[in-house]
Parts: C-alpha cells; structure tokens; sequence
C-alpha cells in the first residue's frame, strides 16, 4: 500500500520498474550496458530496417529518412534527418528500443540497439570508420551537429502578440481585397460527399 | 413494409442535388417549384400520408447501442491518405462542417496513433509512477476508479493541426484544414493526487509520460503543468474511453497540443530534466526560417474557423437569412471575442457566442447576417482572455517563415462564390 493520503495502488517492485522504465536521457542516464559496432549494425539494419528505411537510410517511398539533408534547414524544402536536425544520440537509442522494427517492437537487444546507433552514425557520416563501436561507456562523447538549434518555445515575442493590441475593424484594408492562392488549383482534397470535386 | 427513401442516398447527396439544381437555375427554380406544389393542392410530403406516419418503427430492442440516423452517413472522419506513409501512424479528421456546439460525439473524435489502437483488457491494464518520488507505485483501473474525480471540457488539438496550410491553401474543407480537433467532457482523477499518492520529491521537476501501445509514446511534461490541471482520464463524454482514444486510460493536458495527451498511460517518471524523446526532438519542434527549432511549444495558441460555409459546407438556399458558424478556442484559457469579416478583413463584426465558455474548451460563434448573393471572402479572428489575438497566415510566416509544420493557428479564408459554392483562399 502507498503511504499517501488514500492508501491506493501498491508499491512497485525493482523487477517491475527495470521492465518498463527504458528511457535515456541526453546525458545518457538510463543507458544499459552494452556495446555494437558500425558493421555489425549494418547487417542488422539490411536484414531489419532497409525495406522502409532504405540500404543508407534514405528512405523507401513515403517512410522516414534517418540521414543525410546536412544544411538544408534553410531551404525552401529541408530534409530533417538524424544527422542533420535531431539534437542528441540518447533519441536514436531510446526510440528505437521502443519503437522500432515498426511493428515488431521491443524486439531488439540492447546490443542490437547500440550496434544500429552505430550504423546510424555511420550513415550520418558522424563516425567514419566501419570498426567503430558504440557502448555505454562512450555514448555520452557523441555529439550531433545540430543540438545548438534548439531554442525555447518564445512565440509571445512575435509582433502579432505584442500586448495591448487592438485590431481594426473598420476600413482595414485600402482596397479589394485580392485572392492569392486557391486550394482547388491543387485539387489534393480526397473525394467523397461535399467535396466540390468529386 | 415499403420505405421511399432511398438509402444509399442520404441528406447531403440529395441537398447537393438540391444545390446543382439551385445553383443552374437561380431562385427562379426554386419560386417555381413551391408554385407547382400550390397549383397541384401542396407538396405531397404534407398532403400525402407518409410511410413513417403509418407502418411501425423499430422497437426499443432493435439498437442497444445507438447510431446515428443513416440520412447523416457522411458524417465521418475522413483521411487523406497521401499525407502519411501508412494508416497505422497516420491521423484522421473530425467532421467540423457537420457538427454544432462545443461537444464532439465521441465516433466522429479525430484519431492520431503513433503504432495503431492498442487494444487493452481493462483488468490487465497498470499504471506505473517511478522515478524520484518516495514510494514508486502500481495502480490498476479499479485503484484510479476510487480516487476523488473531476469532470471538466477540454478542446485536445494536435500541434499540427492546419500544418498542411503553411506555405499556402492546399486542401479543401474546415474537416481537412482544422478537423484535428475535438472537444469533450473528461472525467478522471487530477494527476496530482496520484503524483502526491507516491510523494515526489523535492528534485522532481519533469514528469515522463508514457502509452502502453507498440509506439510507446511518450513526452516529458513540466511538474507545474502536472500538478495544476492535468487529469488522468478514463471517460469522455460520460462513457468509457473509446479505444482509439486511449481506452482504457489517458493523459489529459488542457490547453497543450495533442501529442502530450498519451493514451494508453501505463507509465508517470519523475526526473530532473527533460527525456528529449522523440516526439519532443524529431517530432513536434518547429523549425524557424533562420534554422533554429522551437522545442517545448506546448500551449495551443488562439484560433478559429468558420464551419459553415465552408468548402464541404455550401450556401444552398440562396440569397437572404445566412447563419454564418464557427468554432474558436485557446490554450491560454477562454474566448472573449470573435470577429468575422466577409470582405476579406477589411471590415469585422463582432460574433455571437453561444453556449458554455470554458477555459481552454471550443466556443460556439455565430454572426446571423442577410447574404445579397454577392461574392465574400470570409475569416474569423479570435481574441483571448488574456488579450492573444489570432494573427495572420502571413504575420506567423513573417516571424516563422513557412517549415514550422505545427501551431498555425492563422486566420482562415474562405471564398464564396454567388453560387453558394466555397473554396479555402488566401488574400491579399
């Protein structure tokens, strides 16, 4: 029995909480002991990851791409990759022991799980040499190119939501206003019952 | 027993119909036709005996659990099946151009699932608490069903609700542009007294929450957000969880955007810092045009739309009476204010709003006018309670450029032609 005010649920036992609580942190708090290599990593990627993934990561028809797109955050159509957008190695291991094959989850070891962070890192052209090994002992050295872009959420400083604003409401505009640009020149809306282009 | 209603072509195909004929002939067709019913002694729905009026209907045994009326079959999450790689992490959307007040009936509710609906025996489902607290505990359903509860309106959107829309109008119809939104009544058990139940400590300032489906979706949340308003929740509109809702248990975290309510909760982890998980990295950051993210935008900015007209949602009748309707809401708490324009934003008229106004819950928005047939572009603006006015498309790209994916919550236009017929624009 918990010693709080209602005395509900019960108390969790080691074996139970090992067996749930499998998040790491950026500082790698969590990480199991373990270890994999690039190459090893790329035999299981093949065989478990490179349908939807592609044999590199880029990624068969709509499914994710896990690398490449290095500086393309600026462009009109970026590519967000592992190794170009996402800020820290601890997602990569954390997501894909949770997550991933897609539909087979939690089917991985952990070795299996530091060897494809390791191919990843690879990919990525993060690490170079195909006998690198990722172990809990040096993943907190690992560091990604992007982790210095993430800034905290400061919406209320854009000029829309200056405080005090009152918006117009009469004579707003000087002219007609003008239509410039139309969902029906995209004709995309699935058909069906009140889509006007069914 | 004999039915003259045809099934397979219920209320919106034959008020299409309706429509066309409307919208080919003018008023003239309508002006006739009521004519020809007088001339022939009245319309025959009236002057002749129905089926409905004299043959039995269905017993109180035929629908234990009811349905809607067939005439109302196109009232239905739809999806758009090029958006996502595959329909098992894929979302859908809610019927917004259907439906009126504040409440979303718990079938038409839009879905998100990160690994499919998890289906869970309620007796084998837990909910774990570890972490830094003082006692890490298990609850089970009956456990959480025997705390003190609450009930409370919540809108839950998803951050990227109108994502589509950020580089210009793309997809046709309020159900696609903003139908990742519903609005029910939770009831649950505040997380606090769960949280108090197992004693956080003193260092405890992120909560880790965690789904029991294949995705294991989880997100780290602030403890001053944990400990204010979040309820674990095990009903919505006073039944059970719908599964794909997160039967039989979920988070419910007002005002914040839609990934943080993980369904299927099996798990609460306080630490000291943030996880950084996926779906707070990879996923639901928004990407600036100077290349740098916004991480942790949890709050759901003000917004709102019109629902009728709208493109699913034609004038069918003609010139005259013209009840303009809409929704609006805020994460930041209620909606004070929404103004409609039908000239494109040069000038506003303040909205009527009906019904309850609840913190961080849809409001219902009318503005009644007599439409002369002309052409309108018309938007909704909604203000605040803390004074937010919902922007622009082009003021948030301004400040965002246009690859943030999630919280657009700019304002919405849409052209009405003289015909009745609506389509999603953007103005000048």
């Amino acid at each position: 029995k918990s010693t709080g005010a209602f005395g509900l649920g019960r108390v969790a036992t080691p074996d139970e909480v090992t067996a749930w609580d499998i998040d790491i942190r950026p500082d790698g708090a969590g990480l199991p002991v373990g270890s994999g290599t690039v190459t090893q990593g790329e035999v299981i990627f093949s065989e478990s990851c490179a349908a939807c993934h592609g044999d590199f990561g880029e990624g068969a028809g709509r499914w994710p791409v896990l690398a490449g797109g290095q500086d393309s955050l600026l462009k009109d159509r970026p590519v967000k990759t592992i190794g170009s957008y996402w800020p820290y190695l601890s997602t990569v291991y954390d997501y894909v022991r949770r997550a991933m094959p897609f539909g087979d989850a939690r089917s991985l070891s952990d070795d299996d799980v530091y060897a494809l962070t390791a191919y990843v890192l690879y990919l990525n052209d993060i690490v170079v040499d195909e006998e690198f090994e990722l172990s809990n002992e040096n993943f907190a050295s690992i560091r990604l190119p992007n982790e210095a872009n993430f800034i905290a959420d400061d919406r209320l400083s854009e000029p829309h939501y200056a405080k005090g604003l009152e918006p117009c409401m009469s004579d707003c505009k000087p002219g007609p206003v003008k239509i410039t640009a139309r969902a029906q020149v995209l004709d995309v809306t699935p058909e069906g019952e009140g889509d006007e282009n069914s | 027993m004999v039915s003259k209603t045809d099934p397979k072509t219920p209320g919106r195909a034959a008020s299409r119909r309706n429509f066309l004929k409307t919208g080919l002939l003018g008023g003239a067709a309508v002006a006739a036709s009521a004519g020809m019913a007088r001339a022939q002694g009245g319309d025959p729905l009236i002057t002749e005996i129905q089926d409905w009026n004299r043959y039995l209907g269905d017993g109180v045994d035929a629908a234990p659990y009811g349905a809607p009326s067939e005439f109302e079959a196109q009232v239905v999450r739809r999806n758009v099946p090029w958006l996502t790689a595959d329909p098992v992490s894929s979302i859908n959307f809610t019927p917004l151009h259907e439906l009126d007040g504040i409440i979303t009936p718990n079938g038409l509710c839009f879905e998100r699932h990160h690994g499919g609906v998890a289906i869970i025996n309620p007796t084998e489902h837990r909910l774990m608490i570890n972490g830094l607290v003082d006692t890490p505990l298990v609850f089970t359903m009956e456990d959480l069903k025997r705390f003190p509860r609450e009930n409370r309106v919540y809108f839950l959107e998803c951050a990227a609700n109108t994502g589509m829309e950020w580089k210009g109008a793309q997809l046709n119809g309020c159900q696609f542009t903003h139908g990742m939104v519903h609005c029910v009544v939770y009831t649950g058990v505040p997380l606090r007294y769960l949280l108090e139940e197992a004693g956080v400590k003193t260092a405890g300032k992120w909560l880790l929450a965690e789904g029991a489906d294949a995705a294991a979706m989880s997100r780290s949340i602030p403890m001053e957000k944990a400990l204010d308003d979040c309820l674990v929740a095990f009903k919505m509109n006073g039944e059970a969880l719908r599964p794909e809702q997160g039967y039989p248990l979920r988070l419910c975290v007002p005002g914040w955007e839609g990934n943080m309510w993980v369904k299927w909760l099996r798990r609460l982890e306080v630490g000291d810092q943030p996880w950084a998980q996926r779906e707070e990295t990879s996923k639901y950051t928004d990407l600036l045009a100077d290349g740098k993210a916004r991480r942790h935008t949890f709050v759901m900015d003000v917004k709102s739309v019109i629902t009728s007209p709208s493109p699913q949602a034609p004038v069918t009748h003609g010139k005259g009476p013209l009840v303009i309707s809409g929704i609006a809401w805020s994460g930041s708490g209620t909606i004070k204010r929404v103004d409609v324009t039908i000239d494109g934003g040069r000038n506003w008229h303040e909205a009527r709003i009906d019904g309850p106004s609840l913190p961080k819950a849809l409001h219902r928005f009318y503005l009644d006018i007599n439409w002369d047939g002309s052409e309108m572009l018309l938007q909704s603006r909604a203000i605040d309670d803390q004074g937010l006015v919902q922007p622009t498309k082009n003021e948030l790209r301004a400040a965002r450029g246009g690859n943030s994916i999630y919280h657009n919550n700019g304002i919405q236009t849409w052209h009405v032609n003289t015909d009745g017929v609506v389509e999603n624009v953007e103005v000048s």
